[in-house]
């Protein structure tokens, strides 16, 4: 079958291996190590990392329309937020007769507006299977249209970017708005339970880290079964040569938008398993600058290989904690250095410097890997 | 009488059932029909009324100094620019006017580009795999596996093309020779109709030029090849009718010995000549 | 040394007659002091004499205060603006104000602060200072509301016959609808007299709007053609009159006064988008050249044009006490500040990334983090204060509902003159000749001897100069702080890619319309909602004309 492909690929059976591993080993010093044990690993740790492979989930998603299809999305970030927002209004929808006003429907900021009734759509939310589908539809649907759009009028390379960011930055005022019922400035928080469970306690939160692990294992997978098919190799056609793909018969729009769509999707999954995480979801995920953080993970972990994506993510991330902890005014120097150092030096990035080591290893084979 | 015919098959074969390998109805006429055709780019003329049969199988070379339309006038007949009046017909069925890029391309017209386009960063295998003939939606690309026919195709035009050692390298690698050898190959992969060969010869040597004159007039007869060059060597060497280009027109057709002793494009040409020296 | 004009004797001579010499001169001090003291004694006392009599006047119009019954009071008043005493305005005031004040020992006085338990007072007569009394030993000169309104009119009238203009100009304003049977006739009076034809203008609206009020019909048609706010509040009150004459007439000019005024509110719209555009073109009109002209996408343009603005905030403060020419000087120093930062930024980093646009962009956001935080750590997180010079601030007034503040005016201007600047660089000079060249054949541009290293540093240096120049415009109209360009920088590729990349004729009309299209939606949609309007539009445009409003056409743009 075309999805179990991946699992003949040597890359994708070290990846898995390796987050395995770390998955596995995170749940064992977690729970079987006694706290204060200096190897114990605690809860706020495991959310943490939780956060980090749910950071590199987007990130392989990033990668999958940058790396092999050339484009530059500066607005995944509101693809990331907008699965946020749907899951965290079920979130919201859980906490009941629970909240500060106690009314048994309306989340307190509708009643703090004096809002009488739920808008339309938050209307099914309070279902989890409707709330984890729309998870995935509605960046999906977004993705659609704005990709319908710009990809039939072939606007692509620069372009592309800038208006994706332009995308991002509106719907980030849009949310800022309270008129638009996602909560304004504040966003949605104050979670309680998902699917019953009580967000506050270590169990759940180390289920949310095992789930946002196979999350990013089923994502990788899916993206490695895209780029290894024939799909794929349109897809690198498309970005090194896009008029000549067109030439040969390919309606590359639909071939980006396809792969754009299921990018903006695996983007709102890894959002969607954000939200409980970090208990809060507001408009600052939309913000053009979180967008381009997320490209810079890729472009430091490597584009065009996946694994790259999630070492990077999870790389910058680890340095986020560290500075922002030691010396927080040093952070953006850091990651500004790091945007011009990876660019200059490290093109490749670090999955480059992997590669170039293992390089006498590997045959020709592996050719589509090379980046130009 | 044929008008009438012709309207008669219409009714009896309606588009959407007609044979998907050979879409393309030459019964009635040439392969290619352009008419007034005109184009200009901020009010340059880069073609003026330029009208152009060339018929089934036929090889047809065009040549013309620098500026001449040559580029143009294949952007036009694959849907690249559009025209700012005239008609082009495929056949007498396809108004390619209304069409883009890849429905131009699975109609069965192939262009190879003046600068050598291939993908770099796949191998040579499988820029002949995209290339190849099939159902190229999205999903069923998707899903796509190569069966075995396919692969004896792939294998037959790396043969074909001298490239059978160089299957598994990135197209990058190769030398600029190769990469126009590679482009060739992925056209035959397309089996198209018609081929637009823009200077196929740049960059070759003597040898490589001796065997790409001997596949174009091999391919002639069951396709037919529009060859726009400058090295007039190798126009000699394959054309059987040429056509001068001079300002977006047409300024004589016919072969190559008339149209060399053509007044007006001797002017043209030994105009031209001392700047192109 | 000798022949100078020494004050005292050498040391020579001082040890020979120190003592007869130190006698003498204490002499003439003492004299001279003494004659000081009598010039300083004499002449005010010599003008005391004369004041007294004006003083007994004057207390006796304060007395006539100090009585219980109101409508005395309001006599009382009325006899203080007859009396044409320069301090019948100071009085006046203070008694509106409650601080004219009575003390036990019989002076009116003046109570300065009365926030503490004891006050600091002065003699309401001569200004002299009286130090702190108690509040038990002062006695209030009560009001009530009909004084008030009789003491604001009154002070009106006082004012009207000010020397200083600007005095007599805000007391005419302040009249408007304030007129009642009793000023009229002063009024009326004043009108003839005064030479400023606005003061006479704004006084005869005021009378006008009285009569309108005593059911006047004729002057509806005085008051028919003014803008100002009073006015129509007075004839739409007098349209719903029961006289019907007065009541049409009203109406009437209502109707027009209202169709005057949306074409004011048209107008000022216009000037605000205009305002509001001209600052898009100004941010936006580097990256024309950057981006447009070189093709080199740089994230960090939002900051140049913050160094500018922080420029001019250095400027002023090297240069305390004169902010104009602080911002003047700001001119071309913001221009080399931010261009110097663009050729660190073009030899440091971009030159490495020639032809990966999509890692130019990446880099010089990395910059542009860089740039901002620089800023946080060595002036500050918070905004600077620029000062806007006085030539600057204002407005100028068109009519009631139309005035236009100056500083817009000026960026508009100055935006108009660097974009006239800017065509003539790339259109008459040798340096825009070679940049054409470049971008368009850089192999054949460099065969021909154009150093093309060099032409890519100075157009970058330009490009980034002009963003300085932004960031002192803006430094005008907004704060100056280190977010200051990031606010700019989405906004300016916008107008870029709206106008047509590589035009910056397209440049400046896409800025502009986007500036007005922004101001029309703000008031019908909200400012938050209007931008996202204005986005999403861009968005859909782009897609519509992926090559911007005026896109290069041919072979060349191809790429």
């Amino acid at each position: 079958m075309w999805l179990t492909q991946p699992f003949n690929e040597r890359s994708t059976q070290l990846f898995l291996g390796v987050l395995l591993a770390a998955m596995t080993l995170v749940t064992l010093l977690h729970l079987v190590v006694p706290a204060g044990h200096p190897l114990h690993v605690n809860a706020y740790t495991v959310n943490l990392f939780g956060k980090y492979l749910s950071y590199a989930l987007l990130a392989v998603a990033v990668d999958l329309v940058w790396g092999y299809l050339g484009i530059l999305s500066l607005g995944h970030g509101a693809f990331f937020a907008l699965g946020g927002y749907a899951m965290g209004m079920y979130l919201m929808r859980q906490i009941g007769d629970r909240g500060v006003y106690g009314h048994p429907e309306l989340p307190d900021f509708m009643v703090f507006l004096n809002w009488e009734s739920l808008p339309w759509y938050w209307q099914g939310f309070d279902m989890a299977w409707f709330a984890f589908i729309m998870v995935l539809l509605a960046p999906g649907a977004l993705a659609l249209v704005f990709g319908f759009l710009a990809f039939r009028s072939r606007v692509t390379g620069v372009y592309l970017s800038i208006i994706t960011q332009a995308l991002t930055f509106a719907l980030m005022l849009a949310f800022f708005r309270n008129e638009m019922g996602f909560g304004g400035n504040n966003g949605l928080t104050d979670f309680r339970d998902i699917l019953g469970y009580n967000l506050r306690s270590d169990a759940t939160r180390l289920g949310l880290f095992l789930a946002t692990g196979v999350a990013l294992a089923v994502g990788y997978v899916v993206c490695r079964a895209i780029v290894g098919s024939k799909l794929g190799r349109v897809c690198v056609a498309t970005r090194d040569a896009e008029a000549r793909t067109r030439f040969i018969g390919y309606r590359v729009e639909r071939f980006q938008l396809f792969v754009f769509v299921v990018s903006a999707m695996l983007a709102g999954l890894a959002g969607a398993l954000y939200v409980p995480q970090v208990g809060i979801i507001n408009p600052s995920e939309f913000s053009p600058i979180f967008s381009i953080e997320i490209v810079l993970w890729v472009a430091l972990g490597g584009r065009a290989t996946l694994y790259g994506a999630v070492i990077g993510a999870i790389l910058v991330n680890y340095a986020k904690t560290v500075f922002t902890g030691v010396m927080p005014d040093a952070w953006l120097f850091a990651l500004g250095a790091m945007f011009v150092l990876v660019t200059v030096f490290l093109p490749k990035g670090v999955a480059g410097l992997l590669a170039y080591r293992f390089k006498r290893r590997r045959n020709d084979a592996d050719a589509q890997e090379v980046t130009p | 009488m044929s008008l009438i015919k012709s309207l008669s098959q219409r009714d009896r074969v309606f588009d959407f059932m007609a044979p998907a390998e050979s879409p393309v109805d030459v019964r009635h006429g040439p392969i290619l029909y352009m008419e007034d055709v005109t184009v200009s780019f901020d009010g340059f003329k880069a073609i003026n009324d330029l009208s152009l049969t060339v018929d089934d199988g036929e090889l047809r070379c065009i040549i013309g100094p620098n500026g001449a339309g040559k580029t143009t006038m294949m952007d036009i007949i694959t849907g690249k620019t559009r025209p700012d009046q005239g008609q082009v017909w495929f056949g007498t069925r396809h108004n390619l006017l209304t069409m883009n890029e890849p429905e131009i391309a699975t109609l069965g017209i192939g262009r190879k580009f003046q600068k050598p386009t291939v993908f770099e960063a796949l191998s040579v295998f499988e820029n002949l795999e995209l290339a190849m003939t099939a159902d190229k939606r999205v999903l069923p690309t998707l899903f796509a596996r190569l069966d075995g026919p396919a692969r004896e195709r792939i294998d037959e035009v790396l043969e074909m093309t001298g490239l059978a050692e160089q299957r598994r390298r990135p197209a990058g690698v190769l030398s600029h020779g190769q990469k126009q050898w590679l482009e060739i190959g992925m056209l035959l992969m397309q089996r198209p109709r018609l081929l637009l060969v823009d200077e196929p010869v740049a960059g070759m040597t003597e040898q490589e030029m001796e065997r790409t004159a001997e596949l174009l007039t091999g391919l002639a007869g069951k396709q037919s090849v529009v060859v726009v060059e400058h090295d007039m060597g190798f126009v000699r060497s394959i054309a059987r009718k040429v056509t001068v280009l001079h300002q977006g027109s047409v300024l004589a057709e016919g072969s190559m010995d008339e149209v060399q002793n053509d007044p007006r494009v001797i002017e043209v040409y030994l105009g031209e000549s001392e700047e192109a020296a | 040394m000798r022949n100078f004009p020494w004050p005292w004797p050498t040391l020579a001579e001082a040890g020979r007659c120190r003592a007869q010499w130190w006698a003498r001169r204490w002499l003439q001090a003492l004299l001279a002091g003494l004659l000081a003291l009598l010039m300083l004694i004499l002449p005010p006392a010599i003008a005391h004499a004369q004041d007294a009599e004006r003083d007994t006047a004057a207390l006796e119009l304060l007395e006539a205060l100090d009585v219980d019954s109101f409508p005395a009071k309001g006599e009382a008043i009325d006899a203080i603006v007859a009396s044409e005493d320069d301090r019948a305005r100071y009085w006046l005031q203070s008694l509106l104000d409650g601080r004219l004040q009575r003390a036990d020992d019989g002076r009116f006085v003046v109570v300065l602060d009365n926030t503490g338990r004891d006050w600091p007072v002065e003699d309401a007569l001569n200004g002299e200072a009286l130090g702190e009394m108690s509040r038990r030993e002062l006695d209030r000169i009560g009001i009530n509301n009909a004084l008030r309104n009789q003491l604001r009119s009154a002070i009106a009238v006082v004012d009207l016959y000010a020397a200083d203009l600007e005095l007599r100009r805000a007391s005419a304003e302040r009249l408007l609808g304030e007129v009642d049977s009793e000023l009229a006739e002063p009024i009326a009076a004043v009108i003839d007299e005064e030479a400023d034809s606005r003061v006479r203008q704004r006084l005869t609206l005021a009378l006008a709007i009285h009569r309108l009020e005593q059911g006047e019909v004729e002057a509806v048609e005085t008051l028919q053609g003014s803008l100002h706010s009073r006015v129509r509040v007075a004839l739409n009150r007098a349209a719903s009159s029961d006289d019907p004459l007065l009541a049409a007439a009203a109406q009437e000019a209502v109707n027009s006064i209202e169709q005057n005024l949306r074409i004011n509110r048209g107008l000022e719209t216009l000037y605000f988008g205009l305002s509001l555009g001209s600052v898009l073109v100004l941010a936006a009109i580097g990256l024309a050249i950057t981006f447009g002209v070189m093709g080199v996408i740089n994230m960090a343009h939002g900051e140049l044009i913050m160094l500018g603005a922080y420029t001019t905030w250095a400027m002023q403060q090297l240069l305390p006490g004169q902010p104009g020419l602080a911002l003047i000087l700001a001119i071309p120093a913001g221009f080399m500040v931010a261009a110097l930062a663009g050729i660190a930024i073009e030899r440091g980093v971009i030159q490495f990334l020639k032809g990966r646009p999509l890692e130019t962009l990446l880099a010089t956001f990395g910059i542009s983090l860089i740039l901002q935080q620089l800023v946080r750590t060595a002036i500050s997180p918070q905004n600077r204060t620029v000062v806007t010079p006085e030539w600057m601030s204002g407005s100028l007034v068109v009519n009631d509902a139309l005035s236009l503040t100056l500083n817009r005016m000026y960026v508009l201007g100055f935006t108009l003159v660097v974009f006239a600047a800017l065509m003539l660089i790339m259109r008459r000079t040798r340096l825009g000749l070679e940049v054409r060249a470049v971008t368009q054949n850089r192999a054949m541009a460099r065969s021909m001897g154009i150093r093309a290293t060099r032409v890519d540093i100075m157009t970058f240096a330009l490009g980034s100069g002009v963003a300085g120049l932004a960031g002192v415009a803006l430094s005008q109209l907004t704060n100056v702080g280190p977010n200051l360009g990031q606010n700019y920088i989405i906004d300016s590729f916008m107008v870029v890619v709206f106008g047509g990349v590589g035009n910056l004729w397209g440049t400046l009309v896409a800025g502009l319309s986007l500036g007005v299209i922004n101001q029309i939606l703000e008031p019908w949609a909200g400012a938050v909602l209007a931008k996202i309007i204005v986005l999403v539009f861009i968005i859909l445009f782009i897609q519509k004309r992926p090559r911007g409003l005026f896109p290069q056409k041919g072979r060349a743009a191809e790429g």
